[in-house]
């Protein structure tokens, strides 16, 4: 999972972002049918940005899944990649069958954008789809020869079956484990320590907490973030990177302990945690 | 050797480093040295873009401390948003209320959460024994409106920021200014039922602990810095129950 430092000074809701045009809804939802390209690409970004759930908005952005008319010259669609990013963040259900057709599409970067949707969907109807896809990079149980591999997304494939707890995809996750791009290790690790809740797999993410890479580094807070590894408090709060992401990390820690403690009192995990969070504020 | 040779000695290091981890090292020895000098070199190395020398550096400011508060005052107007949150960083950790105007100007109205985030923070350990006895309360009322206008900004990072800082506020007005105390109070009860983000509520929940605790203790300790980890405050105890 990529963030950067960046991305969160840009969702400011109140800054009024001076890198496009200020729309109003209705503006968005026709724009996606405009004869102009570029202010559909940029209404599809822009609905999902702002959480427009409105019915209207939902249809139109499924039927920008189809669009042929906006073609890179590789033949990627850069609408449809937009249309099921903002699809993800809308969270209505009638997406779900229609970013599982787009698992299918020609485009790395559709594959990709659907799976990462369809893991904040959270509709497990996915999961075999997601299996199939994720079944490209294996021969049995083992990574194909071919290496490194980059045929497919298996980073958001990985992260969105560790995600839906799709137990049954264990053994076709663990061998990614292996994968030579670190970031796909890393989300092979995280989906491990979901479906399985061994501490090993937090651990391996807690070591390369420590690693060289100042990118590969805050991958990894937002992966410990995601599974709510307690044991790695400490360590986060220490690594080398921005305090904004080791703060998003800690709070996913937080949340976990909370959700996960029936008590109405703190629990002394989540005590920890947040004196940890209020030293890097 | 002097303190100004080493100084001197230690701030050519950071000059010359060449690489991100030789930075980083410099940085943390010219931190732990301590020297008033070195000041401006820690102060640039805010802004190197190196997220663990930027940590180092505040640390070693934050030791200099009030020494330190001019040129970090003159460093906030910088345009490296990321080089102001860190000098941001540096005042809350010192305390000192030199830096009120700017801390108040920051947490309200700076376009980056990271720079709102450290100020809400800042608000929350100002040394109040520098503050002419005279003055205390119109500036501790002047911090609590900021802040309780200040735990309603759109990110949840700035109302957490918030929060720890109504916990120590409102376990030193307990004594300055018991009859404001209930406001804060009451925004934490109101976030605590309505906030949007589930790590704020923790958070918030966290600070109504602490605060409760603090009733019901009797503390006679001298008036010290509001340490991060431990807020004890001159408490008379039992005064509103």
């Amino acid at each position: 999972m990529n963030f950067s430092p960046q991305k969160f000074e840009d969702l400011s809701p109140a800054a009024n972002s001076g890198d496009g045009e200020s729309l109003t809804v209705e503006q968005a939802i026709a724009n996606l049918e405009s004869a102009d390209l570029g202010l559909r690409f940029y209404a599809a970004w822009w609905l999902g940005r702002f959480r427009i759930c409105e019915a209207v908005a939902v249809t139109k952005l499924i039927a920008a899944l189809e669009d042929e008319a906006d073609r890179t010259p590789e033949g990627g669609y850069p609408l449809r990649r937009n249309a099921a990013r903002a699809l993800g963040k809308l969270g209505d259900r009638q997406a779900v069958s229609p970013l599982i057709a787009c698992l299918d599409c020609s485009d790395f970067y559709v594959r990709e954008a659907a799976a990462q949707s369809l893991e904040m969907l959270g509709d497990p109807v996915c999961i075999p789809s997601l299996i199939k896809l994720l079944q490209v990079g294996l021969q049995g149980e083992q990574l194909i020869s071919k290496q490194p591999d980059l045929s497919q997304p298996y980073e958001a494939i990985l992260e969105a079956l560790g995600t839906l707890k799709a137990t049954e995809s264990t053994p076709l996750v663990k061998p990614f484990l292996e994968h030579p791009i670190e970031l796909v290790q890393y989300a092979a690790a995280r989906a491990m320590y979901q479906l399985t809740q061994e501490p090993v797999y937090g651990e391996r993410l807690v070591k390369a907490l420590a690693g060289e890479r100042l990118q590969l580094r805050r991958a990894v807070l937002a992966d410990l973030g995601a599974i709510g590894y307690l044991p790695a408090a400490d360590a986060i709060a220490q690594t080398l990177a921005e305090n904004s992401l080791k703060l998003i990390s800690l709070k996913g820690l937080l949340e976990h302990q909370v959700n996960h403690t029936t008590a109405s009192t703190l629990s002394a995990g989540a005590i920890k945690v947040m004196n940890l969070m209020d030293s890097l504020l | 050797m002097n303190n100004s040779d080493l100084a001197q000695i230690l701030i050519r290091a950071v000059e010359e480093a060449d690489s991100s981890d030789r930075l980083l090292d410099a940085v943390q020895v010219l931190a732990a040295a301590g020297i008033e000098e070195s000041v401006p070199t820690l102060i640039a190395a805010l802004g190197y873009n190196n997220p663990g020398a930027a940590v180092a550096a505040v640390d070693g400011l934050i030791a200099i401390g009030e020494a330190a508060v001019p040129s970090l005052l003159e460093l906030i107007d910088d345009y490296n948003y990321s080089a102001r949150a860190w000098a941001i960083r540096a005042l809350a950790g010192i305390g000192d209320v030199r830096a009120l105007d700017t801390l108040f100007e920051a947490a309200k109205n700076d376009f980056s959460l990271s720079v709102r985030r450290a100020a809400a923070r800042g608000l929350g350990t100002l040394r109040w024994h520098q503050v002419p006895p005279e003055k205390l309360e119109s500036v501790q009322t002047q911090v609590l409106e900021a802040l309780l206008l200040i735990s309603q900004d759109p990110e949840w990072v700035v109302r957490y920021a918030a929060v720890t800082s109504l916990e120590t506020l409102a376990i030193s007005i307990a004594v300055t200014l018991p009859d404001q105390a209930s406001r804060i109070t009451n925004q934490l009860q109101q976030m605590l039922d309505a906030d949007a983000d589930l790590g704020v509520r923790t958070r918030v929940k966290f600070a109504q602990e602490k605060i409760q605790q603090q009733q019901h203790q009797e503390v006679f300790a001298p008036k010290r810095k509001l340490q991060e980890t431990e807020v004890e405050v001159p408490h008379r105890g039992g005064g509103r129950r």
